[in-house]
C-alpha cells in the first residue's frame, strides 16, 4: 500500500451536519432509554424523590450525551492521532494516582481535580483499546499474525493492568485487559495463542490468589458460598438474590420493592441498582433492559463489519467488548454468578465515572460508524 | 488490496464469534434470572417477606389487685423506656456512649447492660433505662436516627400504691430468670416482668392475660415502618379482689412501727382476712424498678427479716395463747370443770425436774377460770400430767393448728403440733411426760403461725370452723360448720378470755383501759431461751427482757376478739422478741380491734 494517502482530495469531506445526520440515532435512542431507566431507579431508591441522585444523574447524562455526540462527529483521524498520546496521558495519571490518589472503597482510585474526581483507570480502558487498535492499524495481516507484534500491545495492556490491580481494582483491571485482548484477537493474532494462554491463566489462578487483598479473597470465598456468612460479606449477595427472585415475572411495582425500600439491599444506588430494577419490574423489566444493552453493544461490536479502516473496526469492537464486560460483571455479580467486585452498571448506576467512560466510548464507536467510509493510512491520519 | 481483504475477513469472522459469545453470555444472564425469579420465585418471595415482616407480641395489660373497698393495691402505670437491640446496633460502644449523653446511666448499670448483651441472644432487646421523663424520652426519639439499635417504648409497669404495707401479700414483679427467657415468647419482650412473690406469683396466670400479636413491616435495622393488618389484640388479665381492708392494713403496719411482728385480723363471720401484716415491710416498687444490690443485701441481712411474711411463714411457740385449747381438751375429757382448783406455789415438780410458773411467787389456789385469766402455768402443768398429749394435739388441730389453709400466699407454713407419733417418727424417741407439760403452756416443740392463731381465736369466738381467705370472688356468703365441741365448754373458755381483760386478768392493765368495746383475749409470752438454774437463783432472779439482747428476748403474743357480746373480729399479734405479751402485744391488739370495729369513714380513692 505504500505511504500514499488513502484519503484523497477526490473525496468530498462531509460537513459536520452531514455527519450528524449520518449518526445512528437508533443507538443514541437506546442509550438514552437505558439512562432513563437509571433515572427512574434512582428516583425509586431515593424513595420517590428526584433529589439527590436522579436529578444529578440527569444533569451528568445531559453533559455526557453532548460529549458523546461531539466525539462522534469529530473526524476519526484525530482519534487515530490521539491514540498513543491518550495512552501515555492515562499512564501518567495512573502513576499520579499511585502517589496522590484519594482512597475510597478500599483502594486508591481517584484523582481529585478540585471540580471533579477523576478515575484514571476508567479513561485507561478507552485509551488502551485506542492505542492497541492504533498499533494494529499500522500492521499488515502477516505482521499481525507474527508473535513479535504481540510485544508492544501486550506491554500496552500489562502496564495499566498492573497499575490498576495495585490500586486495587481488579474489576477495572480485567476490563482493560479484556478490551485490549479483544483488539489483539480481532486483529488476527494466532488463535491457538488465546487457547494456550486461557489454559495458562487457569493454571496461574492459585498463584494469583496469593497476591489478592484480604477483602478480595473474602469476596471470592463468599461468592463461592454466600450462605457461609449471611450477616457479613455474604449478606449482600444473599439479599440481592432474594430481591431478584422475589420480583417474579412482573415485579413488585415501581417504588414497591421491599428489599430496596426497607434497606435490606446494600449499595442500592450504585452496584446493586440492577437488583432494585428487577425487584420492581421483574423478569420482564430485566429482559427489556438487558436487551437494550445487547442491542447497543452488539451494534458496537459489529460496526466494524461495515467499516473501511482497521483502526475503526478494532476500536469499536474493542470498546464494545470492554463495555460488555462492564455490564456482564455487574449483572453477574448481583445475580450471584460472579464475585462482588464493585463494578457499577454503566448509565444506570449512580456516579459519573462509569457513565463518562461509557459515553466517551460510545462517542468513539459512533464516530467509527460515521466515518466508516474513510480510509486511513497505516502510518496515521496525517492530520496531526 | 488482498492483504487488507484478509485482515477484514479475519476481523469479521472473529467479531461475529465474539458477538455470539456476548449473546450467549446475555442468554446465560437471562437464564439465571429466570431461575431466580420464576423457578425459585416463591422461595425468594417468602424470604423477602420473612425479611420485612416481623411478628411482634403485644404484651397484655396485667389485671389489677383491689382491696375489699375497691382500693388499688397493684396497678399499672405508663413507663417510658429506652431499649437496645444489640444486633441492630452497628457498633455497641459508640452507641452506648451517645445514649449516655442523653440518659444518665451509671457505670454499674452500664456494666450490667454490657453483661446482658453478651449473654443474651442478639435479637433480644435490653432495657437501657426505664421510668424516663417525657423530656428525656422525646429527646431520645429525636436522636434515634443517629442511634441504630436504640428503640423507645412506652410500656406499662407495675405500681403498688400501698407500698410497704402490702408487700408481703401482693409480692412483687421481676424479670424472668435468664434461663427461663425462652420458655415463653412474652418473656423476651423488653421489660416484661412476672410475679415473683406473693399473690403476684400465685395468681400469675390469672393476672397476666393473653398476649396479642401484630405484624409489622421492618427495615433492615429492625425499625418498624408500618403495621400490617390484621392485628390480634392482647387480652387484659383478670383483676384480683382481696378481702383485705387497706385502711386497716396500713393502720396495723403503722402501729407495728419498727417491730418485727406478724398480725392477722379476721372477719369471723366470713373468714375474710381484713389485715395481714408483717413488719418490717419493704417497698415492692423497688423490685419492679430493679432493686439495687445494696438495698437487697440490706434486706437480706436485716435480723428482723423484712422479706419474710411473718403472718403466714413465721412459726412461733404459741406460749400461753394455747391455754384455751388445753383447757378445752381437759373440759371435753371431763378431766376438770371450771371450778376445779389447783394450788400454785410458783413451781411444779415432775420427777427430778422443776417446772416454773411465770409468776415466781405463785398464784395460790386457782380454779380454771382464774388459771386462764391469770395465765397460771402450774394449773396447766397439773392438767397436762393427767391429759394425754395426743388429746391436746387433737384439740389444737381442730382449731386450726398444724393446718395450711392455702389462702393463696406463698410460704404458708403449717407450724407444728407435736404428738407421740411425731416424736417417734421425727426424733426416734418415745414421748416424755415433761414434754406434755411444756406443750400445755405453749412452749416445747409446738409452733404456730399468726394466721393459725387468728383462726383458732375466730373458731373459739364463733364456735364455727372459720376458714380464712384473702382472695374472694364474692363477699359475705361463707358458711362454716359448727365446731364439734360442747358449746358450754366453748362458752366457758370464752368467758376466761373475757376475764383476761378484766380486773386481775393478765391484759387488764394494758389493754382494757380505754376500750369502749368489750374485748376478749389471751396474752402469751413465748420464751426463746433456756433459763438456767443459776439465773433463777441469782439475786435479781430471771433477767428482764430489756436486760437481754434483742434476739434472746421473749416473743410477745396476743390473740383476741371483739365485741364480746357478738364476736365479729378476731386478731392475733406476734411481736418477735417483743417482750411480754401483756405489755407489748395486748395494747397493739386492743387498738387494732378498736380500729377494725370502728373504721373511719372511707375516703373514696381518686381513680388514677
Amino acid at each position: 500500500m505504500g505511504t500514499a494517502r488513502m484519503f484523497g482530495p477526490r473525496r468530498v469531506q462531509k460537513s459536520v451536519w452531514q455527519r450528524f445526520a449520518g449518526l445512528n440515532w437508533g443507538i443514541v435512542l437506546a442509550t438514552v432509554l437505558i439512562a432513563v431507566v437509571g433515572f427512574a431507579m434512582l428516583y425509586s431508591v431515593a424513595d420517590g424523590t428526584w433529589d439527590p441522585w436522579a436529578s444529578r444523574q440527569m444533569l451528568r447524562f445531559g453533559v455526557a450525551l453532548l460529549l458523546m455526540l461531539g466525539i462522534a462527529v469529530v473526524d476519526i483521524r484525530y482519534w487515530v492521532a490521539l491514540a498513543y498520546p491518550a495512552w501515555f496521558a492515562g499512564l501518567v495519571l495512573l502513576i499520579a494516582v499511585e502517589f496522590v490518589g484519594d482512597t475510597g472503597m478500599g483502594g486508591q482510585r481517584w484523582l481529585d481535580l478540585g471540580f471533579m474526581r477523576l478515575q484514571p483507570s476508567e479513561l485507561m480502558k478507552i485509551a488502551t483499546v485506542m492505542a492497541v487498535a492504533r498499533y494494529y492499524h499500522g500492521r499488515t495481516q502477516l505482521q499481525s499474525k507474527s508473535l513479535r507484534s504481540l510485544f508492544i500491545p501486550l506491554l500496552m495492556l500489562l502496564v495499566p493492568f498492573v497499575l490498576v490491580v495495585r490500586q486495587p481494582d481488579l474489576g477495572t483491571a480485567l476490563m482493560i485487559m479484556a478490551g485490549g485482548l479483544a483488539v489483539i484477537f480481532l486483529s488476527g493474532a494466532p488463535a491457538w495463542l488465546f487457547v494456550v494462554s486461557g489454559i495458562g491463566v487457569a493454571a496461574a489462578v492459585p498463584v494469583a490468589w496469593q497476591f489478592l487483598r484480604p477483602y478480595q479473597k473474602d469476596r471470592i470465598l463468599t461468592f463461592i458460598n454466600p450462605e457461609s456468612d449471611p450477616l457479613g460479606a455474604g449478606y449482600q449477595i444473599t439479599q440481592s438474590k432474594i430481591a431478584l427472585g422475589s420480583g417474579g415475572m412482573t415485579g413488585k411495582g415501581f417504588l414497591e420493592g421491599t428489599q430496596s425500600h426497607l434497606n435490606f439491599l446494600p449499595e442500592m444506588k450504585t452496584d446493586f441498582i440492577f437488583t432494585v430494577l428487577v425487584e420492581e419490574f421483574g423478569l420482564v423489566g430485566a429482559t427489556i433492559v438487558l436487551a437494550l444493552y445487547g442491542i447497543v453493544l452488539t451494534y458496537g461490536l459489529l460496526i466494524g463489519i461495515g467499516c473501511r479502516n482497521q483502526f475503526g473496526r478494532l476500536l469499536a469492537s474493542g470498546l464494545a467488548v470492554s463495555l460488555f464486560l462492564y455490564v456482564l460483571i455487574n449483572v453477574g455479580m448481583v445475580m450471584g454468578l460472579l464475585p462482588v467486585v464493585g463494578v457499577p452498571l454503566p448509565l444506570v448506576s449512580y456516579g459519573g465515572s462509569a457513565m463518562l467512560t461509557w459515553m466517551l466510548a460510545y462517542g468513539l464507536i459512533l464516530s467509527v460508524s460515521v466515518h466508516r467510509h474513510v480510509t486511513i493510512a497505516p502510518k496515521g491520519s496525517g492530520i496531526v | 488490496m488482498p492483504r487488507e481483504g484478509l485482515r477484514y475477513q479475519i476481523y469479521s469472522r472473529r467479531a461475529l464469534l465474539l458477538a455470539g459469545v456476548q449473546g450467549l453470555a446475555l442468554a446465560a444472564l437471562g437464564a439465571r434470572l429466570y431461575y431466580l425469579s420464576i423457578v425459585n420465585g416463591e422461595k425468594y418471595r417468602l424470604r423477602a417477606d420473612k425479611n420485612r415482616i416481623s411478628i411482634r407480641l403485644i404484651a397484655p395489660e396485667r389485671g389489677e389487685i383491689f382491696d375489699r373497698n375497691g382500693r388499688k393495691l397493684a396497678t399499672n402505670t405508663q413507663d417510658l423506656r429506652a431499649l437496645l437491640v444489640p444486633e441492630q446496633a452497628d457498633q455497641l460502644e459508640p452507641t452506648l456512649q451517645k445514649v449516655q449523653q442523653i440518659i444518665d446511666i451509671n457505670d454499674r448499670r452500664l456494666a450490667r447492660i454490657r453483661q446482658r448483651i453478651k449473654r443474651q441472644r442478639q435479637f433480644v432487646p435490653v432495657t437501657l433505662a426505664q421510668g424516663l421523663d417525657w423530656e428525656t424520652f422525646s429527646r431520645l426519639n429525636v436522636e434515634m436516627p443517629k442511634l441504630p439499635g436504640v428503640q423507645t417504648d412506652a410500656g406499662l409497669s407495675r405500681l403498688y400504691p400501698g407500698g410497704e404495707a402490702i408487700a408481703h401479700l401482693v409480692g412483687y414483679m421481676a424479670s424472668p430468670d435468664e434461663e427461663d427467657v425462652y420458655k415463653s415468647p412474652l418473656y423476651q419482650l423488653p421489660g416484661f416482668k412476672i410475679g415473683r412473690q406473693g399473690l403476684e406469683r400465685r395468681y400469675e396466670s390469672l393476672l397476666r392475660g393473653a398476649s396479642g400479636t401484630r405484624r409489622v413491616e421492618v427495615n433492615a435495622v429492625g425499625r418498624e415502618i408500618r403495621e400490617l393488618p390484621p392485628r390480634e389484640e392482647s387480652l387484659r388479665g383478670n383483676d384480683l379482689h382481696l378481702t383485705l381492708d387497706m385502711g386497716l392494713q396500713q393502720y396495723v403496719m403503722q402501729e407495728l412501727g419498727e417491730e418485727a411482728a406478724g398480725v392477722v385480723v379476721l372477719d369471723i363471720a366470713s373468714g375474710d382476712i381484713l389485715a395481714m401484716a408483717s413488719s418490717p415491710g419493704y417497698d415492692p416498687n423497688e423490685f419492679t424498678r430493679g432493686i439495687s444490690n445494696a438495698n437487697w443485701q440490706a434486706l437480706l441481712k436485716d435480723p428482723r427479716s423484712p422479706l419474710l411474711n411473718k403472718s403466714v411463714s413465721g412459726q412461733y411457740p404459741p406460749g400461753s395463747t394455747i391455754k384455751m385449747i388445753v383447757a378445752l381438751a381437759a373440759l371435753e375429757q371431763g378431766l376438770i370443770t371450771p371450778e376445779t382448783e389447783f394450788y400454785c406455789n410458783g413451781r411444779h415438780r415432775l420427777g427430778n425436774h422443776t417446772f416454773h410458773c411465770w409468776q415466781n411467787r405463785g398464784h395460790g389456789k386457782v380454779d380454771m377460770m382464774q388459771a386462764v385469766a391469770k395465765s397460771c402455768d402450774v394449773y396447766f402443768y397439773e392438767i397436762a400430767e393427767r391429759l394425754d398429749i395426743d388429746l391436746i394435739a387433737d384439740m389444737a388441730n381442730r382449731f386450726g393448728m398444724g393446718s395450711v389453709f392455702d389462702i393463696g400466699i406463698d410460704g404458708e407454713k403449717e407450724g407444728l403440733v407435736p404428738t407421740r407419733e411425731w416424736k417417734r417418727i421425727f426424733q426416734q424417741e418415745s414421748w416424755q411426760l415433761g414434754e406434755t407439760l411444756n406443750v400445755a403452756i405453749g412452749q416445747g416443740a409446738m409452733l404456730a403461725t399468726p394466721l393459725q392463731l387468728a383462726v383458732m381465736t375466730a373458731r373459739l369466738a364463733s364456735g364455727q370452723a372459720v376458714t380464712p381467705r384473702i382472695v374472694a370472688d364474692n363477699f359475705g356468703g361463707a358458711f362454716f360448720q359448727p365446731m364439734d365441741v360442747n358449746p358450754f365448754h366453748l362458752e366457758t373458755v370464752r368467758r376466761t378470755m373475757e376475764m383476761v381483760m378484766e380486773e386481775g386478768g393478765t391484759a387488764h392493765d394494758y389493754a382494757r383501759r380505754k376500750s369502749a368495746i368489750r374485748q376478749a383475749g389471751k396474752t402469751g409470752t413465748a420464751q426463746v431461751r433456756r433459763i438456767s438454774l443459776a439465773e433463777r437463783q441469782a439475786e435479781g432472779g430471771v433477767l428482764d427482757n430489756d436486760e437481754l439482747p434483742w434476739a434472746s428476748r421473749d416473743h410477745a403474743l396476743f390473740v383476741g376478739y371483739a365485741p364480746v357480746e357478738n364476736p365479729q373480729i378476731a386478731v392475733s399479734v406476734v411481736v418477735q422478741h417483743g417482750g411480754g405479751g401483756s405489755s407489748v402485744a395486748a395494747p397493739l391488739a386492743r387498738r387494732i380491734l378498736d380500729r377494725a370495729l370502728n373504721p373511719p369513714t372511707p375516703v373514696p380513692e381518686e381513680q388514677a
